[in-house]
């Protein structure tokens, strides 16, 4: 067990390096700079702010430079914002992203889930159309007109809940929370149907049956289990969506975390906030995918065993 | 007083093409510590007929239309589902076909072992486990302690199926349900099996309802037999009054569908149309694992319009040495001789000349037919390709194959999924013998094959061979198939020849062990006539 | 005349012998009983119809303002009411709806043709050959793509061509692992050893017995790649990364619909309305022909 998450582990590092490196070079090569865009400065003050920021140095010092800054957990100053750090504004924004994410995750996990089991058990009726049909909407209504439409109606012309901010006002985290985790429950709606609908047509099943225990032992029991498997295999996935539909969600609902940040840095031309924020980004996603793919291993009995070994 | 009384049993599935007639009113009794076998082919219904009596068959399109099972005092046609529950597991068990999809990949075996015990009778855990423990020791499991703690995919078919024995067993039902219990398992393991089966049953008294295609397996254990044929039973009797005196047609078709006589030999060449020398065939091992010897060292000739019958269960590597021969794989060392050249080493271009000279049939209908080209396509391929014919002729020459293998000609548009299973055997044997070759391998090519279907396919190949001048390695897993068929004999065991000879030789004076076993292990040798005195009864057979 | 299959010509006789049902044809059987999948399909078509000729026969210019109007609510003269510039949303919502579908066709046709030619080729040559290649599409899948293509959009500029690219360079790798799959399995048919034991080239053999099998699942796949890709552009778009003005697309329509949502709905709703239902379409489409086409994943 463990040499198989040593070696994931292996094959996760370069792929993290491939990125920075990417990422870096990337950034460099965008014709303009980061002054250019609005304010005017004067060739004096530029000279003093390049040096400041290292741009007068060739390319491959300044990479090497920034990483031996990354190594040491240091991924420099913010170009937009002077005197902020990088580091600084990711820890500010970071846990509102997290809390955010991980609501809309259960979320999505609870009411897919739930949504799936139920559709399987009872395939081609009402219970099947009803939830699949609205799985569906959910596929086919981004987060981008999701957001605002339930803003709308909630927020504006029932005036039921708040439309912005986090953590300020009451019930402010839930119109973000289902935005941002209604396309993921849809998917893992039709996942665990699917899975399910596959482990119960599966011989064991009958076997369970013919034992004599009751319906809901067999299907707890027996059948959740091998059901389930293909929602485990794309949480990996889902958290790559989450965290790019926090682009937007963030955006929509003003809402001051580390996606909202990352877009803003895109526009302004804040390398080091784009550098930074891409890397601990990616790294996140390298490492959930890692853990999603351990967890589906551990849970597959075949592939528990070989690596015990 | 019979322990169970099945009295008119009708069951019939309202499907949107239509009503299908299961089960058209059966009736028979099993007296306790009995054995009473149902026989019939795919499709009979006989399996239908079980599972409605437990409930176990899906009832909205099923509808069970009339009929009384009576067990313990009750009519479990009659019962609620939450009564029947409680027969379930603990008056009638049920053993299932395949071991390999009957077991719960995903939960321990100790876990799916104990749960009808603590269902039916509330014990704790340990005292089920313990009691787990004590019933895989009954049926043979070794280390049974610590093999409660195993997950399925550690054991191997013969071991899954006692585990699933087992599973019947523990609650200590009245009757067992066994559907075809062995009909996945090689030849030995079956034999095993059935003898376990016995065994459990006499020390117990316990009832057991065998359900078969096949009359040989149930000669030995049957006291009791019907034979059942598009939902009835035609013909129903103790177990001698049904070999003896067979009253119906289709039963006296299954008795004669079992191979008993052996084919005459045709003078065989003393020429070697093949010849493999020490040939070795390894496939590379998956991750971490060593290489697998699929063929090792084998020596062997095989004769101008000689059929050789290749014997051995499944791993023992036949099929591989089947694809070598035709150069479907290439072989890790040794050599491989056709027709005095040696094609060990061939490219693909220098193999196509040779193609046509040598064919294979493959075990399964199902697949060996491309299922997006009809008859037509198929047949005209190799004829195009080999340019057997040129387009004018070719309608007619397809039409000949098709009467040569007993295709009716209007069916020569459809597509593979519109025949049945002995069908599309035909058009692969067509397919086959299409290039007019003078070597064909038939890799098992009945055993996808219900019983009656399989005396006409094999029957067809002997009229084949005998008609075109081939010579045939025919490969089986089928004692009394390859018998039926064959000059000579081989037998294969892990890689390796163990025994050859003539089919007297080694039907009647088997050298190796192994051998021996095999010959054993094959059921009902009562029904076997033959001209030695050992493994016969005295019945005769019409 | 030639048979179902397409390869070979029937002479005389056999013509007249009865048609047997191919598996194409059972599969547009059950594709015409699923309701969905066909008014979908039909809703589709339309849309692509008057997307084609809008040119011809929008009310207004595309770029015809009215400033005097400003932002109208639906009406006789405007159907889908006007933007704050005066702008008939009608037409606004037909030119977006031909950038949308032509991304999402054009893309879609990139990741096709890469894909499907990688994942063949990996799936028949199989062995080392085939785990380098799959290797590959290993390492560029644990890449978190979405946060590249915004960087890439966002640093070599709005360009259409890029934006097919880059989403094309997502999409391939699914596709290729769906054909490399579907491949290896027949591969182990016995019908391909058939083929090979009669002495057919690897060309024909890939031709005629692996590709139209394998194709059921790649022609589904498509269909519902084709949602993916523009839900990708309109994403990117609403972002302000994606396709720029002058030119818009539904994304583009929604974002401005955003803005003013408040006093003026409708620019908005009916622009989320065009994208939806046409996600909906694409979506239904494609699981219809899922089932339709797999017989083993029938819902039944």
């Amino acid at each position: 067990m463990w040499r198989f998450i040593g070696f994931r582990f292996l094959q996760a590092i370069p792929v993290i390096l491939a990125v920075i490196t990417v990422t870096f070079f990337l950034v460099r090569a965008a014709p303009g700079g980061p002054f250019d865009q609005e304010k005017a400065v004067s060739d004096q003050v530029r000279a003093a702010l390049e040096a400041r920021y290292q741009l007068d140095l060739p390319m491959h010092e300044q990479y090497f430079s920034y990483m031996s800054d990354l190594f040491r957990g240091d991924m420099g100053p913010s170009f937009f914002y002077p005197g902020r750090s990088v580091n600084e504004l990711i820890i500010q924004g970071l846990p509102i992203t997290a809390e955010l994410g991980f609501y809309a995750l259960l979320t999505a996990l609870v009411i897919g889930c739930l949504a799936g089991v139920l559709a399987a058990l009872k395939p081609n009726t009402a219970q099947d159309y009803v939830p699949m049909s609205v799985a569906m909407i959910g596929i086919c209504m981004p987060s981008f007109l999701l957001g605002p439409l339930l803003v709308l109606i909630f927020g504006i012309w029932l005036d039921l809940l708040p439309v912005s901010g986090w953590g300020n006002s009451q019930g402010d985290k839930i119109l973000p929370s289902i935005t941002l985790g209604a396309m993921t429950a849809a998917y893992i709606a039709r996942l665990s149907r699917s899975g399910m609908l596959e482990v119960l047509n599966q011989d064991y099943m009958r076997t369970a049956r013919a034992k004599g225990l009751p319906e809901y032992v067999v299907v707890i029991k027996h059948a959740l289990r091998g059901g389930l498997l293909p929602v485990v295999s794309y949480l990996g996935p889902a958290f790559a969506a989450l965290l790019s539909g926090s682009f937007v969600v963030e955006t929509v609902f003003q809402i001051p975390g580390l996606g909202r940040f990352y877009i803003q840095a895109a526009f302004n031309r804040d390398y080091t906030m784009i550098l930074g924020t891409t890397v601990f980004l990616s790294t996140l996603i390298v490492i959930f995918n890692l853990l999603s793919d351990i967890v589906a291993a551990w849970l597959n009995p075949r592939l528990r065993y070989q690596f015990r070994k | 007083m019979a322990l169970l009384q099945v009295q008119d049993l009708t069951v019939h599935f309202h499907t949107r093409n239509g009503i299908v007639e299961a089960v058209n009113g059966i009736s028979f009794d099993v007296e306790a510590g009995k054995t009473f076998a149902i026989i019939g082919e795919s499709g009979s219904g006989k399996s239908v007929a079980c599972y409605s009596m437990l409930g176990l068959v899906p009832m909205p399109p099923g509808r069970i239309e009339s009929g009384k099972v009576l067990f313990q005092g009750q009519d479990l046609l009659g019962l609620s589902e939450r009564a029947l529950r409680k027969v379930r597991g603990k008056g009638i068990s049920i053993i299932f076909q395949d071991p390999m999809t009957s077991l719960n990949p995903y939960l321990k075996i100790g876990d799916q072992l104990i749960e009808s015990l603590r269902q039916h009778f509330g014990m704790n855990k340990n005292t089920a486990w313990q009691k787990g423990v004590e019933i895989l020791e009954e049926v043979g499991i070794q280390n049974a302690a610590q093999r409660m703690n195993a997950w399925p995919f550690e054991f191997s078919g013969g071991m899954r199926q006692r585990v699933v024995i087992a599973m019947a067993l523990v609650a200590e039902p009245e009757i067992i349900i066994a559907d075809e219990p062995t009909t996945a398992l090689d030849v030995t393991v079956q034999a095993q099996i059935l003898r376990l089966l016995k065994e459990l049953q006499e020390r117990r008294n316990i009832s057991v309802i065998f359900i078969s295609h096949d009359l040989s397996v149930v000669s030995d254990i049957a006291d009791e037999i019907a034979v059942m044929q598009n939902g009835k039973f035609v013909e129903q009797g103790d177990r001698e009054a049904i070999f003896r005196n067979p009253q119906h047609d289709y039963t006296k078709k299954l008795l004669a569908a079992v191979p008993a006589t052996q084919k005459k030999s045709e003078t065989v060449d003393a020429v070697p149309q093949v010849s493999l020398s020490n040939l070795v065939v390894e496939f590379p091992g998956g991750k971490g694992q060593e290489k697998i010897r699929a063929v090792d060292n084998v020596t062997l000739e095989i004769k101008h319009r000689e059929i050789l019958g290749l014997v051995g269960e499944s791993g023992s590597g036949k099929s591989t040495l089947g694809r070598s021969v035709l150069r479907l794989l290439a072989p890790t060392s040794g050599q491989v001789v056709f027709e005095e050249q040696d094609i060990s080493k061939y490219s693909r271009s220098q193999m196509k000349p040779l193609r046509r000279r040598m064919q294979m049939i493959f075990q399964d209908p199902y697949s060996s037919l491309n299922p997006r080209m009809t008859v037509y396509d198929t047949l005209a391929e190799p004829l195009l390709l080999h340019q057997i014919c040129n387009r004018k002729t070719l309608d007619a020459e397809i039409f000949a194959l098709m009467d040569s293998v007993g295709l009716p000609r209007e069916s020569v548009l459809r597509y593979p999924h519109e025949f049945s299973g002995g069908q599309r055997q035909r058009i692969a044997i067509g397919r086959a013998i299409s290039t007019k070759p003078s070597f064909i391998v038939a890799d098992e090519p009945v055993s996808a094959l219900d019983v009656t279907i399989q005396s006409q396919i094999l029957d067809l190949l002997l009229d084949l061979v005998k008609r075109f001048d081939l010579t045939m390695l025919f490969i089986s897993h089928d004692l009394g198939v390859v018998r039926y068929l064959s000059d000579r004999i081989v037998v294969m065991k892990d890689g390796r020849l163990v025994e050859s000879g003539s089919v007297e030789a080694v039907f009647e004076n088997p050298s190796e062990d192994y051998t021996r076993a095999l010959l054993d292990a094959i059921p009902g040798k009562r029904l076997f006539v033959g001209d030695s005195a050992e493994s016969v009864g005295t019945e005769t057979i019409p | 005349m030639t048979s179902e299959s397409g390869s070979v010509e029937i002479i005389n006789i056999a013509l007249e012998m009865p048609k047997g049902t191919s598996l194409w044809k059972d599969g547009w059987h059950r594709l015409r009983q699923n309701k969905l999948a066909i008014h979908g399909f039909s809703y589709l078509l339309l849309l692509i119809l008057i997307c084609l000729v809008t040119p011809w026969i929008a009310p207004y210019g595309y770029e015809e303002q009215n400033l005097r109007l400003g932002a109208v609510p639906p009406s006789a003269e405007h159907w889908l009411g006007t933007d704050t510039f005066g702008r008939d949303m009608l037409t606004r919502i037909l030119y977006g709806g031909r950038i949308s579908l032509a991304v999402g066709f054009i893309a879609t046709a990139v990741a096709l043709i890469i894909g499907v030619t990688y994942g063949a080729i990996a799936g028949y040559a199989g062995g080392k050959i085939d785990n380098a290649m799959m290797r590959l599409v290993d390492i560029f899948y644990a890449l978190p793509y979405m946060i590249f293509i915004i960087l890439l959009m966002v640093v070599f500029g709005r360009n259409l061509l890029l934006l097919f690219l880059a989403i094309g360079a997502v999409e391939w790798l699914v596709m290729a692992r769906i054909v490399r799959g579907q491949i290896q399995s027949l591969r182990q048919q016995e019908y391909v050893e058939a083929a090979i034991s009669l002495g057919l080239s690897p060309l024909a053999i890939i031709f005629k017995h692996l590709m139209p099998n394998a194709i059921g699942p790649v022609i589904v796949y498509t269909t519902l790649t084709i949602p993916n890709v523009m839900l990708l552009e309109a994403f990117l778009s609403f972002l302000g990364l994606g396709i720029q003005p002058p030119q818009s697309s539904w994304g583009v329509l929604i974002a401005y619909g955003v803005e003013t949502m408040e006093e003026y709905p409708w620019l908005l709703i009916f622009p989320g309305l065009a994208l939806s239902t046409t996600l909906f379409a694409l979506n239904f489409l494609g699981d219809g022909l899922r089932d339709a086409l797999d017989p083993k994943a029938s819902r039944d």
